[in-house]
């Protein structure tokens, strides 16, 4: 009878379990689908949109029709206006105005670097900001993957089927407006990535934390938009209000002891780890040190190991200077090494790339300034392309990892000021038609109606870039010996005292002396009474 | 001469435990300045917090105990003449083959110099140790009790210097408790059973 009983109950708790499971696996998928239809609207059902676009302007008057305040918002952002002034400094910043040490500026190249602008048709500098058809919609609403802007026509996609590079087999198919423009939604990763994975001109090239790999991560590339983990869009933490972005790093947040950000109290702002995390995220323990640590140093210091971790190649290293080379054909020059990476192009000059790598550290509180056209720099050392305060004084800095950009680049010698390239185009004075440096500094620096001395030199630049994505798992962070040994991360933050890294070489002298001494003395008067006691026994 | 009990049972507990501790500290605490590698930087933090707080625990019950049964008057410094006559013991008369001029009881324990070293360790050293120690460790509080522009790194070194210091002393203690009993290892033995010849 008793067997009968536990052979029917495993039996029926047997069955349960399997109900159970269906139940929840059931719930789980039904989750995915109210994600996926969670908005009000079925955009295949708009009779507006059933229409054959001709252009992404024509799409966007479309869009306007119902969400009559989109443009008018964007056109308040970074993303439309490329220019940011920092509240700190005054200084104006922003892809419009700053210089880096890849291609420089946009200054004469605008129609190739706006190609990543969210508008259509920034060919020059004369570009209507007010325009507001010329918003571009879908590079960031786009939910086929089908939609892409022409790397050469400022903005707008091909409109017909085309190659790129021109002449090459590669055919870039015209996107089908209307089948894109019915299927739009909130911007996924695929949708920010489209530029912000490739800066630079390819992927991986700039930010060092961001590239394709990131399109669709694991937990172990990046602990929030794991795909097989928290599968985080962009905007779960650059939370937006009225297409405004938030985060960025012309006025990094550095030190957000602002802590948590609770929905109705707070500013909904999410692009720091503290307005999730706080300002004690570890578990109490009895070595309560390492939530000790967040006072100065920043959570990505140690919970991003490695950069450029994902698979895919950052450039390091962009020399100018030995641009122009050709071979005894007179053709263009292109090497490449082993993993295929460009390490040199006649157009561009000489390149170093790297994955998984260690970051730079640095102090950072903020202030963060970009050296502009017209500011003087001493072409004897390395110009830092972009500075920021911080130290171990300062009660607003912390510790921050950087990926460092550093290269070679054509600046005013006449003036000691930087210069800019006018690379792209079809004009004869474009760099990349005539190869000749003079015209093409000369032609960008009038379009930034800066001063050209008519006499250029090649000066060694650097740029960092604070690296804040690619956040690992918490048994990968860091452990305690990565900084605190002697050879440890942070070698070169020598303006304070860190603990295991041997700092005051004083001390340990005296210290050894005194112990070393005492041992000698006690063995001294160890030995002279074996000694006396001997002489006494032979007595 | 008779075998009395020279070291109660907390005395003993207190004295094994301690040097446990101390010892454990002391490895630790040079792990965590850098001098070696034993542990990790993070277990050498670990040990060293754990131990110290078990340290605290410790002390806080030997402080009580010297307190309700007195003891703590073995470490009042005995006359100037007597203090001499050990000085000139550990100098010549050692050597010599010369008698100890302190005779050990149960209630006088400590001879006139280790009165006035375990004096000095009690309000020397240690407490340039607990203060250091804890300050380092409360060291993200300082803002709070309005000590936030002290240096970190003279903390710190204050506290390794008080740690060198112990160490030495350390040396002398191990090798008087060790090699100047009358029998051999005749202190260790009592420090172990508790009893000794007095």
């Amino acid at each position: 009878m008793s067997v009968y009983k536990l052979k029917n109950r495993t039996i029926i708790s047997y069955v349960l379990c399997v109900f159970l499971f269906f139940i929840c696996s059931n719930t789980y998928s039904k989750v995915e689908e109210v994600k996926k239809i969670s908005s009000t609207a079925d955009h295949t059902k708009f009779e507006i949109l059933q229409d054959k676009f001709a252009t992404g302007p024509d799409v966007t008057k479309a869009c306007l029709s119902c969400h009559t305040e989109a443009s008018s918002q964007l056109h308040k952002t970074k993303h439309w206006n490329w220019t940011f002034t920092n509240p700190d400094t005054g200084q104006k910043l922003g892809k419009k105005s700053i210089i880096n040490n890849y291609c420089l500026s946009i200054n004469k190249n605008y129609a190739r670097c706006t190609s990543c602008h969210i508008g259509y048709g920034w060919k020059d500098k004369n570009f209507d900001f007010t325009s507001q058809e010329n918003v571009d919609c879908l590079v960031c609403h786009d939910t086929t993957d089908t939609y892409k802007k022409f790397p050469t026509a400022a903005g707008h996609p091909n409109y017909k089927d085309k190659a790129f590079p021109k002449g090459s087999k590669k055919i870039w198919k015209a996107p089908d407006l209307s089948f894109i423009a019915q299927n739009v939604g909130k911007s996924r990763r695929e949708n920010c990535g489209a530029c912000h994975f490739y800066g630079g001109g390819g992927d991986g090239v700039k930010h060092g934390d961001l590239d394709s790999s990131m399109t669709n991560p694991d937990k172990k590339l990046d602990v929030h938009m794991g795909v097989d983990g928290l599968n985080f869009t962009c905007s779960e933490c650059h939370t937006t209000d009225g297409h405004d972005v938030k985060g960025s790093r012309f006025n990094i947040t550095a030190k957000d002891t602002h802590g948590i950000d609770v929905p109705g109290r707070d500013d909904y702002s999410r692009a720091t780890c503290e307005s999730c995390h706080g300002m004690t995220p570890h578990p109490d323990t009895i070595n309560n040190k390492i939530n000790d640590h967040t006072d100065k140093v920043a959570c990505v210091t140690c919970h991003i190991p490695t950069y450029a971790r994902g698979g895919v190649d950052t450039k390091l290293w962009w020399d100018w200077s030995t641009a122009g080379k050709k071979d005894a054909n007179g053709k263009l020059i292109k090497t490449k090494n082993a993993q295929g990476q460009l390490t040199y192009h006649s157009k561009k000059g000489n390149f170093e790339w790297g994955q998984n790598l260690v970051p730079e550290y640095d102090w950072l509180s903020g202030n963060i300034k970009y050296k502009q056209l017209d500011e003087k720099i001493d072409p004897s050392k390395v110009v830092a392309l972009n500075t920021f305060s911080g130290s171990y004084n300062d009660p607003d800095a912390r510790i921050w990892p950087f990926k460092i950009m550093r290269g070679k680049q054509p600046y005013d010698k006449g003036n000691n000021t930087l210069a800019l390239l006018h690379l792209f185009g079809k004009d004869k004075k474009a760099y990349w038609k005539s190869y000749n440096w003079n015209s093409a500094i000369k032609s960008a620096m009038e379009d930034a109606e800066a001063n050209y001395s008519g006499e250029y030199g090649f000066i060694e630049t650097t740029l960092h870039w604070p690296l804040a994505h690619m956040v690992a798992p918490k048994e990968q962070s860091l452990s305690c010996d990565a900084c605190h040994s002697k050879e440890g991360r942070l070698a070169n933050l020598t303006d304070f005292y860190l603990p295991g890294r041997g700092d005051n070489k004083l001390l340990d002298i005296i210290g050894w002396l005194i112990v070393l001494g005492t041992l000698g003395g006690v063995s001294l008067h160890g030995l002279m009474r074996y000694f006396f006691a001997r002489k006494r026994g032979n007595k | 001469m008779s075998k009395i009990q020279m070291y109660k049972g907390f005395e003993r507990f207190w004295h094994w435990s301690q040097a446990i501790l101390i010892l454990t500290l002391l490895f630790s605490g040079f792990n965590i300045h850098g001098t070696h590698q034993f542990f990790n930087f993070e277990q050498a933090v670990d040990i060293h917090i754990i131990s110290a707080w078990c340290l605290m625990g410790l002390w806080i019950f030997a402080i009580f105990w010297h307190l309700t049964t007195g003891e703590w008057k073995q470490y009042i410094p005995s006359s100037a003449n007597k203090l001499i006559a050990m000085i000139k013991y550990y100098a010549f008369d050692i050597f010599m083959g010369g008698g100890h001029p302190h005779h050990k009881t149960r209630k006088q324990k400590l001879n006139p110099m280790q009165r006035l070293a375990y004096l000095f360790l009690h309000i020397a050293i240690t407490p340039v140790i607990w203060v250091s120690g804890l300050l380092y460790l409360f060291y993200p509080y300082w803002n709070d009790i309005g000590i936030g522009t002290w240096s970190l790194e003279f903390i710190a070194l204050l506290h390794t210097a008080a740690a060198f210091a112990l160490m030495a002393f350390l040396i002398v203690h191990l090798y008087l408790a060790l090699t100047t009993s009358k029998e051999p290892f005749g202190y260790l033995k009592a420090m172990i059973t508790g009893y000794e010849n007095e």
